[in-house]
């Protein structure tokens, strides 16, 4: 069953439209990057389909039914917004303890989380006095609570040092392998191009696109082939459309087996043959390049 | 509805907010009893006796009332200013049973307070100290048990306005305004309809349950019933708007 499915999702305030006519699906067993510059309407989004914010047009399911309907969320739905909302007066186990008891969850998985995230021996230590991977961690155990088959984590990674983001990215790998949805928000694409199967891209609150990682690099800009011929001059007048650059060809809309059969044929020896593919980030520039909040 | 109410007394429970305004609300009833009550025993003239001892042995109840009144501000206000309320209603989607929660342990954490604190107050004051009075005497548990009702009515309003207004300083200002402030400045209003906004607003009406106005038409009972009507009012005000607005 899909995970979560929004329909035509619009929220507006007063004239400013923060999400308009969003409609994606997240699928169980794959990590779905919800990509798309500052201010896109990333966590907005993220506050429909958890029922904090209520849409203004459309509607957001999760495994079915609005959130609000879900009896023990907590055991269908974990998520991690901001790692810092918490108490700060509070002790790990006494901020996780409350949350497991509004959803009926044993205190016994309070200490297993607490020991899955490594803060087992800081469990006793106020929430105020942690650094922001220590917080990132907590929320991530909060998340986790009610063993629940879908995820939401909004921004996870942001201001976390490289061991952090590592830890964040296998966990979520993880849970994804384990059948899980998870879909994690970000304005980075290279976070992206490591973790996500699937993307849903918006600009400006609007869908530009909702794709798998491999179609979306494919789609926004074409590869090129680079070859390289100590009889270069003579391959660039063989392949039509050939850019002759000092050392290589650049050729674009040609497959590499083409080129490689047609100086086969005319006997040219190649030292390089090779497609290459424009990078995540690249493609990911073009798609929203229009639809900067505030461009440079 | 048992699970929400469990997590809510782990809550409360748990930040030491909640233990210095309690301990605050205690040190004042007390405090005030033995202040009082010391001066009168070392002053001339007769010393109260009865009901009127046991008046003078809750005087602290005024500021008291304050101190009650923030935690019940703080118990759901500091759940917007951290930003927890989001986790909060993503583990409850339904947001009155997280009112009804807090609002249940707030009730029950503050009445044993304020009985236990109350009772101390005037045992301290009148019986140990004046020794004119004696719980027996005629009156005297009414008002020690209308003082700890008036007190948790005083805090539920805080938490009435921590969820209308959603922000610590505002509400806190808002609750002194309106069982402080306003209270008295409201005898200043004009009329017959002026003098009954004055007998029956908030804790005018309220304390007739401690100390009779012999001017307020209001019986004890009638004007604790006031009081704890403002109360309701501001609650299913802070309840539709909770449910409608964003977290």
């Amino acid at each position: 069953m899909t995970a979560i499915r929004a329909t035509n999702l619009s929220k507006h305030y007063g004239k400013t439209a923060a999400v308009t006519d969003l409609s994606f699906d997240v699928e169980p067993g794959q990590v779905t990057g919800f990509l798309g510059p500052n201010g896109a309407g990333k966590s907005t989004t993220m506050r429909m389909i958890l029922g904090l914010d209520r849409p203004t047009g459309g509607g957001v399911l999760v495994d079915g039914k609005p959130y609000g309907e879900l009896r023990h969320p907590l055991r269908k739905v974990g998520a991690l917004l901001d790692a810092k909302a918490v108490h700060g007066g509070r002790s790990a186990r006494n901020h996780l303890l409350a949350i497991a008891q509004s959803n009926a969850i044993p205190a016994a998985r309070v200490e297993e989380v607490l020991e899955l995230v490594g803060l087992s021996t800081v469990a006793k230590r106020r929430i105020g006095g942690f650094s922001l991977g220590m917080s990132q961690r907590l929320g991530i155990a909060a998340a986790l609570l009610g063993d629940p088959e879908i995820l939401l984590f909004d921004e996870p990674v942001n201001g976390l040092d490289p061991d952090g983001i590592l830890w964040i990215r296998t966990l979520m790998r993880k849970l994804a392998a384990d059948g899980r949805a998870v879909f994690v928000s970000s304005h980075l694409m290279s976070e992206m191009a490591q973790t996500a199967d699937h993307l849903v891209v918006i600009g400006k609150g609007r869908l530009i696109a909702d794709t798998s990682v491999q179609e979306f690099i494919g789609r926004s800009s074409q590869g090129y082939v680079r070859v390289r011929s100590p009889r270069l001059a003579e391959v660039a007048e063989l392949i039509k459309g050939a850019e002759l650059h000092p050392d290589h060809l650049r050729v674009t809309g040609v497959e590499p087996l083409e080129i490689g059969t047609a100086t086969a044929r005319a006997g040219l020896p190649l030292e390089e043959l090779t497609f290459v593919r424009p990078s995540l980030e690249a493609a990911y520039m073009e798609l929203t390049k229009d639809s900067l909040e505030f461009s440079s | 509805m048992m699970d929400v109410i469990r997590s809510e007394w782990t809550k409360i429970r748990s930040v030491r907010s909640t233990m210095w305004t309690l301990a605050c609300a205690g040190l004042l009833l007390i405090g005030f009893s033995i202040l009082l009550t010391v001066s009168i025993a070392n002053s001339a003239g007769e010393p109260p006796t009865g009901i009127e001892a046991a008046r003078v042995t809750l005087s602290g109840t005024l500021f008291a009332q304050l101190a009650l009144a923030t935690f019940g501000v703080l118990v759901i206000s500091s759940e917007y200013r951290t930003g927890s309320i989001r986790t909060t209603f993503m583990a409850v989607p339904q947001r009155l049973r997280v009112l009804s929660a807090k609002i249940v342990v707030f009730t029950v954490v503050t009445l044993v307070v304020s009985a236990v604190s109350a009772l101390a107050a005037f045992l301290v004051g009148g019986p140990l100290i004046l020794g004119t009075a004696a719980l027996g005497d005629p009156g005297v548990a009414q008002v020690v048990v209308g003082t700890s009702l008036y007190l948790t009515a005083s805090g539920l309003f805080g938490l009435a306005l921590g969820a209308l207004i959603r922000h610590t300083p505002g509400a806190v200002v808002s609750v002194i305004a309106l069982i402080l402030v306003l209270p008295q400045v409201t005898s200043m209003l004009p009329g017959d309809l002026g003098r009954t906004v004055h007998h029956h607003f908030t804790s005018n009406a309220g304390l007739q349950v401690i100390a009779p106005n012999p001017d307020n038409p209001l019986g004890p009972w009638s004007g604790y019933g006031v009081y704890l009507a403002w109360i309701a009012v501001t609650l299913v005000v802070a309840a539709v708007l909770m449910r409608r607005r964003d977290a």
